[in-house]
Parts: structure tokens; sequence; C-alpha cells
């Protein structure tokens, strides 16, 4: 008798090698041309021919694609998280308003120091704070919409209400922008386009450190989520406890979110889009497999984003928000013109 | 006193225990802060393992509502149930769900999950932390699979299925979870009478043959009084439980419906239609 539950270790072996590859090409590819054999020589801690190539690519192209690798896993476990737990394929940190509240918690920080006349910008103006302010606005407005959820059971007013959150902290920072200064709406602006980049190591070490607590935590909701996909009434009946694995999830997901959006600003789309892809990849629901595969396949798109923004061989790097949006959006709605049954 | 409780305790034990579902004088509906609405009340159940129990009543008199509080999924406003001689409110859900399964009406999320997959969730009461299926495992879920006669369905993936197929993979989950009592609302809502016919032999089949123990809500009354070792009767006035054969004899039935349209004869073990 074959063992009925497909393993999918050469779909992960491909995958990896992927992440390898295009971990390298996005070393390789910037504004300033090094030779292949300088960069893997400098990735090796070995002496270059030209010591500014070792520093270029030591602190900051490494930084940056480590930063792609936890962003787009990161995000793309987050969306998974949401579309299991709300039950509905349109779930993500975006649409759930949760990059919004980190948004808000952004812009009260920036925009609203010299609204209410306070002057905190020496801390605004550190990651530190950013980093502070964004977690503690994603969690506040995950909170409420989850407070809303356990009201309303329809999952699709659900989604409505995180999308009417989405407006409503929109509109709190026009209010905001309305009345700051432009250095301070340029200076808020350029955070809201997302950036990979300008992370120092030790940031990256912080990083790093919430991003594994978030991770560390969704290990622990593999077997739940996995009873959740009959719907809570069966899970409860399995004796699941709903309110511990509602919690884990929304604490897990605001870490990663809040962490992500903190460091690298509000990146849209890869939390919907990857989930989807991945699970046509794997055609699969089990979060035992999903999970792994979705932060691997979120690391590689973030990292091809990261690679197309960096325009090579110019000296131009767009916004990574822009690039997401470009790639996340038509995939969606080809995935819905196509009628293809999305989870 | 301690003795004394203790010895009470054991004379409790004692008269409950043949009853593998026993409740006392219990009252369901939903309590909220500002009020509660009673649906029924002084409903006593006392029901030995092995028989098949059909929950027979009116739309909207409170069925789904004394199986909801029977599998714990809502409080009962006042009386107790007890499990297996100890009271639910006693039992964590953890230890409830190696004792009660449950087969729902409410349509399952999307998911791609395959039929194997979705049997082997009944398992998860047993496994460890991140639901690893060892052989044995491994071996019930074939044998739930088998008994419900949906072996071949196991790659395929659950929204392939028929509405009958589905219904009997759900019933293999509850039997891959290993549970002395099955609690089913409404299962044949939605099939054809041939899927009717056959997912009520098979719940006859676990009943009488595997010592399971198995209350369902259902209108099919005239399979109902076929296949079933108890009923009970939800009417407005009050609750009735019995066997079968007995409930029929004593022309219980009659107080199922309030409508002066229908009738049981008894004769025929069913409701006919009355002619003014």
């Amino acid at each position: 008798m074959i063992y009925p539950i497909k393993s999918y270790h050469k779909t992960f072996i491909i995958l990896a090698i992927s992440l390898v590859l295009i971990f390298i090409l996005n070393i390789s590819l910037g504004s300033v041309f090094i030779p292949f054999k300088q960069i893997i020589l400098a990735l090796l801690n070995e002496n270059t021919n030209n010591e500014a190539w070792k520093t270029i690519i030591l602190n900051f192209r490494l930084p940056k694609a480590i930063t792609a690798i936890l962003v787009g896993s990161g995000l793309s476990i987050s969306g998974l998280l949401m579309q299991t737990l709300f039950r509905n394929p349109l779930a993500g940190p975006f649409v759930l308003g949760i990059s919004s509240g980190a948004s808000l918690g952004v812009a009260i920080l920036i925009l609203g120091a010299s609204f209410i006349g306070i002057n905190i910008t020496a801390f605004a103006y550190t990651n530190w704070g950013l980093a502070i302010a964004a977690s503690l606005g994603a969690f506040l407005v995950l909170s409420a919409v989850l407070l809303a959820a356990i009201k309303v059971r329809n999952t699709m007013s659900i989604l409505i209400i995180g999308l009417m959150f989405g407006s409503l902290t929109a509109a709190v920072i026009s209010v905001l922008a309305y009345f700051s200064s432009a250095s301070q709406l340029q200076q808020y602006l350029f955070w809201s386009f997302g950036s990979l980049g300008n992370l120092t190591w030790h940031e990256i070490i912080t990083f790093l450190v919430i991003f594994l607590i978030g991770l560390l935590l969704v290990v622990f909701i593999i077997k739940p989520l996995n009873s959740l996909l009959l719907g809570e009434n069966y899970a409860k009946s399995m004796g699941v406890n709903i309110k511990l694995t509602r919690n884990t999830t929304l604490i897990s997901t605001s870490l990663l979110t809040g962490v992500i959006t903190a460091f690298s600003g509000p990146i849209a789309f890869i939390g919907l889009a990857v989930p989807h892809l991945t699970k046509l990849l794997f055609k699969t629901s089990n979060h035992k497999t999903l999970i792994p595969a979705v932060a691997i396949s979120g690391a590689i798109i973030m990292l091809i984003c990261d690679s197309i923004a960096q325009l090579p061989n110019s000296e131009y790097t767009l916004p990574i928000n822009a690039i997401t949006s470009l790639f996340g959006a038509p995939i969606i709605i080809w995935l819905l013109i196509r009628k293809r049954k999305i989870y | 006193m301690v003795i004394n409780t203790k010895k009470k305790n054991l004379l409790a034990l004692k008269n409950n225990q043949k009853h593998i579902v026993k409740t006392t004088d219990l009252s369901i509906g939903y309590a909220s802060k500002k009020s509660s609405k009673i649906i029924a009340s002084n409903l006593n159940i006392e029901l030995d393992k092995s028989n098949l129990v059909c929950l027979l009543g009116e739309n909207g008199i409170g069925k789904s509502t004394l199986l909801r509080t029977l599998t714990k999924v809502q409080p009962a406003l006042n009386g107790s149930i007890f499990i297996n001689t100890i009271n639910l409110n006693e039992i964590t859900n953890h230890n409830l769900s190696k004792q009660l399964s449950v087969v729902l009406t409410e349509k399952l999320p999307e998911s791609s999950l395959s039929v194997f997959e979705l049997v082997a969730l009944g398992r998860q009461p047993y496994t460890n932390w991140v639901g690893q299926l060892n052989t044995k495992d491994i071996e019930i879920i074939e044998n739930a699979l088998e008994q419900t006669n949906t072996k071949h369905l196991m790659h395929a993936k659950y929204y392939q299925l028929s509405d009958g197929q589905l219904q009997k993979v759900l019933i293999a989950r509850s039997l891959a979870q290993n549970t002395n009592i099955i609690i089913l609302d409404e299962p044949t809502a939605h099939l054809d009478i041939h899927h009717t016919i056959e997912t009520f032999t098979l719940l006859k089949k676990l009943a009488a043959n595997f010592g399971k123990t198995i209350i369902i809500s259902t209108h099919e009354i005239n399979l109902a009084l076929q296949l079933s070792d108890e009923l009970w009767l939800m009417t407005p006035q009050e609750f009735i439980t019995g066997k079968t054969n007995d409930l029929i004899e004593n022309n219980q039935l009659n107080k199922l419906f309030t409508s002066d349209l229908i009738h049981f004869n008894k004769k025929l073990k069913q409701f006919t239609i009355l002619n003014s």
C-alpha cells in the first residue's frame, strides 16, 4: 500500500536550489558591476581585488538580500495564516488593514509629532522608533479586526471591516499629512514606498530575532490550523483550543507583519499572492507542507522583485512596493479570470 | 463526612453506570447578559450504549440546539449532562474529543484537502504536537475508509465528491476519531433516497456491530421508524424518549406534529394525510 500522503521532497529541493541561485543573482546585481568570482570571494570573507567591492557586498547587498528573504517569507506566512484563520482566500496582512495599522503608527510618529506639538523627532528618525510605532499600530488594528471577527461570523463582512479600517487609517494619515511640513511628509512618503536596504547588521539581528519568535509561535499552531480547515466547530470537536489558536495566530502575525513593516515599510500583495501561487504549485492544504513552502516561495519572489527594482546596471532603484504590486495584482486578476478555485 | 460524600458519589456512579448519555432536567436555549431564551426544558435522557437513536421533531423545535448542547458547543441553561457517567462540564474538550465525535450539516470551508487527509484529521486527538500519523493511525484511518466504503476515493480532493460520498467521508472521519458516541445533525438532508438509505444502514451497522452509540437528528421519519433502536421525540408539549416499538405501540408519534393534516397510522407505521 502506498503511503497516501504525498511527499514533496523533489519540489522542496528545486525550490531550495532556486532560492540559492536567485540569492546569488540578487547579490551580483547592482549599480556597480562586480565580477562574479569577486562576489563569491567577498561572501566567503576572503580578500577581493578591490576593498570597496567587499564593503558593497558585505554591508549593502548582503543585508539587503537577507532583508528580502525575511520580508518575503514573513509576509507570505502571515498571509497564509490569515487565509486559514478567516477561512477566506482574500485575507492577507494588507487587505485586513494590518499594514495600514503599521502605517498609521509610523504616520503618527513622523507626521503627528508636530501636530501634537511634541518634539520627538530625534527618536522618530531612528529605525527603532519606526519599528515600535509600526508594530503597535499593526497589533492595534489586527486586534480591532479580530474583535469584530468574534462578533461578526460572516467572513465577507470581516473582510469589508478590514478594508474599512484601512480607509479609516488612510483618512487619519491624510489629515496628519495636511498639517505636517514638507520634509516630514517626504520622510513618511519614502517610508511608505517600502525599502529593503538601509538596514545595518544590528538592525537585521533585531529583525531576525523578532522574526524567529513569530516563526516559533507558528510552528506550534500547525496542527490546530489543519483542523481549522474543517471549520471552527469541527476543530472544537477534535479538542482544539480555538481561543488559544486564534490568539497565537494573531500574535505571530502581528509580530511578523509588524516587524517587517517597521523595517521595510508597507509591502503590498506578497502576503496575498504568494500563498495562492504556492497552493497552486503544491496542491495541498496541509500546513506542515505549506508553511515551509510559502516561506521559501515568498523569499524567492521577494528576491526577484528586489532584483527588478534595482534596474540592473543603472543608478536608480524603484520603490519595492511598486514592483510587488505590479507583480501581485495581475496574478490575483489572472487567478480570478481563469476561475481557478483559489483557497 | 468525607466518607459519606464518597459513598454518595459511588452511589451516584452506580446509578449512572449503564447510561452512556444521561441528562437530568436539562434546559436548552440561548443565554445572553440581558435575557435567556429557553427553547426546551425538562429533558431527561437515559441512553445505553450500542443504540441508534433518531431525534425527531418539527423544524425550529430545537433539535440542533439539543445536539449542540450535548456536544458542548453551547452551554446548558439548566440541569446536567453526563457522558460516560461524568458531568460534561468536568470533561475537557480534549478528553471529550476521545469520547464523542460529530458530523455537522455546515458547509466545509474551501480547501484542497484530500479524502485521506480529511479522514486523517479525525486522529488529531491522538497524534503528537505536529499531528504526525504513525502506522496505527494509518491502520485506523484505512479501517474507517473501508467501513464507509470510501477507500477508492482516498486520493480524491473532497470538493470533487458528490454530497452522498462526502457524507460517508465525514462519517469516516468521525470513525477515525474512534469515539464511542457519534452525533450527526441531519446527515441525510441533501441526499437522494438511495444515499439516504445507504447512510442509515451504515449507521445502523455501526451501532449494532461495532458498539457505537449514534444519535442523529432527522426528518426521515419512515426510515427512523424502521431502523432506529430508540426515538427521542421533541414536541411542543413534552420530550418523549423510548424504544421505537414501544412509542409506536403507545401512539406517542401522533404528538410529533401539531398539524391536523397528518396522522400517524400505527398499522402502516407511517404518517398519512387525513381526509377531512
